[in-house]
């Protein structure tokens, strides 16, 4: 725990300002949900959040095995935070499982909160324990609460008609009362939240209140914490906060584009993790105009909004890489008639199927580069997940003004990993309307906006516009089917051409800290957080390190080279075996040194900070 | 067609007009003629072709619709059957090698008040876009998709198709195919396509009458047209189809019309058990009364799946209407959804559905 004060507060509350939990048990012990609301209630106090879960593919892996771990990560703090945290302080293990394969993440002098009834010999063996770690002294680093959480959680729970395996289900409702005793929070918001969820189930909702009611009983009442703690709220800027996750986010800036451009929205999508949520959240839009459809693959489900955005819409599709895999031949087709659309790729583990639910940005050059022949879509990457917000407008913005689809780079941490969100202001947002063609007389399917290169939308149902698009490379300007040498070569550039003029259009590369130094470490998408941790800690050093932080990857901003070439030495973290360090040495012939770390998990702040200490100490 | 009179989900930022009723009299009003829907593109299939005709008789139908150009759209595939939109004098869509009938669930969810067609070809809708073929079908989405069925893959020169008998020697199977072909109208059924029909290239005035039916039907329409690839598999169909055979060999079905075939209109079909045979009339005793009735209506499709797999040489082949029912078409249920989604809730407000869930200020 990051600061711990004199106890002036009186002998059993410290102040911290910052505190990093870790939620752990099998996938059947609500882990995810425990996290959740932990989340809200620090976030209603004001402080600022950042939250990594982290969760088995299987639904359901055996009960108590170590693939069938869940586990929750949030910090919190009195001050501004970029990440979840490199160490838990807390480990609530509600198993051996959670406890072995979490245990190795926490620091000498963490706390370990575990529940002992779950440390049965068929328990120990399912996790492949050759001794029980509660005795053997392995566990000796650590500050050690042993609670029988089942037991004292059945007993308040007694004399409710429930069967005990009921009653077992709301354990974690008992370690999640704990937590909130452990750091004085307030316990409202869980109880009407319970209230609300189980309206329908009195005897349920009255278990689950009774289980959180009993695990804060049982802080204040034992002797087993000496101390609670505090963490102040975090002194954000002023506006009205939620909390917000990153497909969450993304979800409403999609529903916020369809407004700020007056046009339906169409959202066609297969189901696939970490996907999935955006297209449950829009299903929920319906009052909003909002259309979405469950298509039958990941192909139909892009040909589909090709369609819609054919008739006029602002049409999306989304995935993550297996089916943008899928989707490439219809991208490409996108290109070629030149019509808007947003291709979201909400980025997983591994080629193939991977790791489904785990971290990786290994899909930047599939989406920049992944169609036949040049085949350029400009390409857009939220930082966090807030910010997922900002840029799905911005993703439908270029698409709708350029005429052309768009990729936009989410990633498995962004889409479930959540902070507290400034709610904008509607009014503060930028127009998005862009006109249909309708003049008869002068329209040309390929005539070109000279300032966008965009081609006109001219969408069925307006007279005298009749015209036909596809795939087949078209005559520049009258769009007939064209195989004359020039005019390909024409329409290749002109292509290309308008893509890279959109960097014209997007705010220039922002650095932060120095603005020429030794290193600058750029980064893109979801490892801003640990980046810009590590190069506060290392200018507070006094080294003179910069991050920059792309968000626009296609083109990059106008000032990229001149920023780069302000520092002596460019250091690329990517989750990733060096995909953006690629294109950086491919488009400026600046040598940009590649960190790339692929473990289905979040950079540390620490591991950056080494790299960018063993960078400058090369650099002497 | 699903009311077209509706404007319900036109893009709100759009210009479009109210597209006029589907009706006779519109037709009238709009007075369109076969030639408004020639485009200006030299059409470029193989002389002989059976493409050309095809066209031809859908160039021929469209003014009986009562549609203005502006608001017909033909969406194809890749093939030989794909070039047909870059012909008609319409919105046309010439997509990627199987995916037509995607982009056109979009575009009818999205346009409602649009006329879609789909243009494929047996390679394009059963091949690779098979999936696309099945889900746009049992969807009911409001489209009338027409299968250029000519046994092969012209335009890559010759291959087996799914439809290709079984042991054809193509190109790519110069020992012969050794995959069972599908039976397209079977297919069709199976995915609960609420019309189903099938016409002839050459058979000018079934076809336009098939298409005409097909065009006025209200949800997903599948129309297999047997077409002559004079190229690549010259006389596929000719055993049945020309004119000399084409009445003994070929049943028209009508609906509540007994299943009566042949130049001398003696033969018939009839139930036996579970499986049709063919009877001839006055012999055996058999009158017209014996054989089975069309009902292209019927809840159940026993018998449209009956007729899709009955083929030459063991039986006439059906041709026209197999099966024709009324169901809720995608569009429109999607459009209820959104509209039952206001009247419960109000219009949505953005304001309010971005501070959702629980807020905290900072003063
Ligand atoms: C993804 C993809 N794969 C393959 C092709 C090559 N291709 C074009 S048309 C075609 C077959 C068309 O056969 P069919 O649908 O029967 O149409 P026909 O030419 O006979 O009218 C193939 C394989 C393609 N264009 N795209
Ligand atoms: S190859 Fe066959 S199907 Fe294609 S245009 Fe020529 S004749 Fe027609
Ligand atoms: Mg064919």
């Amino acid at each position: 725990m990051t600061t711990i004060q004199p106890a002036e507060l009186g002998p059993d509350v410290q102040e911290l300002e910052r505190v990093t939990i870790r939620f752990a048990g099998d996938s059947g012990d609500g882990m995810q949900l425990t996290g959740t609301q932990f989340t809200r209630t620090a976030a209603v106090f004001g402080n600022d959040i950042s939250t990594l879960p982290d969760f088995p593919a299987e639904i359901r892996a055996p009960a108590g095995s170590l693939p069938g771990v869940s586990g929750f990560q949030i910090s919190f703090s009195s001050s501004d935070i970029h990440t979840p945290g490199d160490q838990p302080d807390v480990l609530v293990a509600m198993n051996p499982a959670a406890l072995k394969t979490n245990v190795g993440d926490l620091p000498a002098g963490g706390a370990l909160i575990i529940n002992s009834d779950a440390f049965t010999q068929s328990n120990l063996n399912k996790a492949a324990y050759a001794s029980n770690p509660l005795t053997d002294g392995s566990l000796r680093s650590y500050r050690v609460f042993e609670i029988p959480i089942s037991t004292l959680n059945t007993r308040s729970l007694e004399g409710l008609e429930m069967t005990s395996k009921q009653m077992d289900l709301t354990k974690n409702f008992f370690a999640l009362g704990l937590m909130f005793w452990l750091y004085e929070r307030s316990m409202d918001p869980t109880l009407s939240w319970i209230d609300d969820k189980f309206s329908a189930r009195p005897v349920i909702a009255e278990a689950n209140k009774r289980a959180l009611k009993a695990g804060y009983a049982y802080g204040e009442t034992t002797e087993a914490f000496h101390t609670h703690y505090r963490v102040k709220p975090a002194r954000l800027a002023p506006g009205t906060y939620r909390n917000i996750t990153g497909n969450e986010a993304t979800a409403l800036g999609f529903l916020a584009a369809s407004k700020l451009a007056g046009r339906d929205l169409f959202y066609g999508s297969y189901p696939i993790t970490p996907a999935s949520d955006i297209l449950h959240q829009l299903s929920g839009y319906k009052a909003f105009g909002v259309k979405t459809f469950q298509a039958e693959d990941e192909i139909a489900a892009i040909g589909a909004a090709i369609g819609a955005s054919y008739g006029g819409a602002l049409a999306l599709t989304a995935s993550s890489g297996p089916g943008i895999a899928l989707k490439s031949e219809a991208m490409g087709l996108a290109v070629m008639v030149e019509l808007p659309l947003v291709v979201v790729d909400v980025q997983r583990a591994g080629p193939s199927t991977g790791m489904p639910t785990k971290i990786e940005q290994g899909d930047l050059l599939q989406v920049m580069y992944g169609r036949n022949s040049d085949s350029p879509m400009p390409l857009v990457a939220p930082a966090t997940p807030g910010e997922c917000f900002e840029l799905a407008i911005e993703a439908c913005r270029l698409a709708l003004k350029y005429m052309t689809p768009v990729a936009y780079l989410s990633d498995a941490f962004l889409a479930t990993g959540s902070e507290p969100w400034r709610i904008p202001d509607i009014g503060d947002l930028p127009s998005l309307v862009v006109g249909n063609a309708t003049d008869a007389a002068t329209f040309r399917p390929y005539q070109r906006d000279p300032d966008t290169l965009a081609r006109p939308w001219a969408i069925p149902g307006t007279p005298g516009l009749e015209h036909r698009i596809g795939g087949l490379e078209k005559a520049d300007v009258i769009g007939n089917v064209s195989y004359d040498p020039d005019n390909h070569h024409r329409m290749m550039t002109l292509r290309a051409a308008k893509v890279a003029g959109i960097a014209d259009d997007i705010p220039p590369l922002e650095v932060f800290g120095p603005d020429r130094g030794d290193l600058l470490i750029l980064g893109w998408g979801s490892t801003y957080g640990a980046i810009r941790s590590a190069v506060e800690r290392l200018n507070a050093d006094g080294k003179a390190v910069a991050h920059a932080h792309l968000r626009h990857l296609n083109p990059f901003p106008a000032n990229t080279e001149t920023v780069l070439r302000s520092y002596r030495r460019i250091l690329v973290p990517e989750v990733n075996l060096g995909q953006l360090s690629l294109l950086i040495r491919a488009r400026y012939l600046i040598d940009a040194i590649g960190y790339n770390r692929v473990r289905g998990k979040p950079f540390r702040i620490v591991e950056i900070i080494e790299e960018a200490d063993r960078l400058l100490a090369e650099n002497r | 067609m699903t009311d077209p009179t509706s404007q319900a989900g036109a893009p709100s930022g759009a210009a479009t007009p109210a597209p006029p009723a589907l009706s006779p009299e519109n037709a009238a009003v709009i007075a369109l003629s076969r030639k408004d829907f020639v485009s200006d593109q030299e059409v470029r299939w193989c002389p002989g072709c059976g493409d050309y005709s095809i066209l031809a008789q859908t160039q021929k139908v469209m003014p009986d619709f009562g549609y203005p150009r502006e608001n017909i759209v033909f969406i194809s595939g890749i093939g030989c059957s794909g070039r047909l939109p870059y012909y008609m004098n319409t919105y046309g869509f010439h997509s990627i090698h199987g995916r037509a009938p995607t982009l056109a669930t979009g575009l009818k969810a999205a346009r409602p008040d649009l006329m879609v067609w789909v243009i494929t070809g047996d390679g394009d809708a059963l091949s690779i876009g098979g999936n696309h073929v099945l889900h746009s079908m049992r969807r009911n989405v409001d489209i009338n998709m027409v299968m250029f069925n000519n046994r092969i893959y012209g335009l890559t020169k010759g291959q087996a198709s799914p439809t290709s008998e079984f042991g054809k020697r193509t190109k790519s199977t110069p020992a012969g195919t050794v995959d069972t072909p599908i039976m397209p109208l079977t297919i069709a059924l199976a995915a609960e396509a609420s019309f189903v029909a099938r016409s002839v290239d050459t058979h000018t005035e079934h076809l336009q009458g098939t298409l005409e039916r097909a065009g006025r039907h209200h949800g997903s329409c599948f129309v297999e047209v047997l077409q002559n690839c004079n190229i690549f598999n010259d006389g596929a169909w000719r055993d049945f189809t020309d004119r000399e055979v084409r009445e003994d060999r070929m049943l028209v079905l009508e609906h509540g019309k007994p299943m009566i075939f042949g130049k001398d209109r003696n033969k018939g079909i009839r139930l036996n058990g579970l499986r049709p045979e063919v009877v001839t009339i006055g012999k055996n005793g058999i009158t017209e009364a014996d054989l089975l009735v069309h009902d292209e209506q019927a809840e159940e499709p026993y018998l449209a799946l009956m007729l899709s797999r009955m083929f030459w040489p063991e039986f006439p082949v059906p041709v026209g209407v197999l099966r024709a029912v009324a169901r809720p078409t995608h569009d429109q249920l999607i459009t209820d959804q959104l509209t039952a989604a206001v009247a419960r809730t109000g219009a949505g407000d953005l304001d309010q559905i971005l501070h959702g869930g629980e807020t905290w200020t900072v003063d």
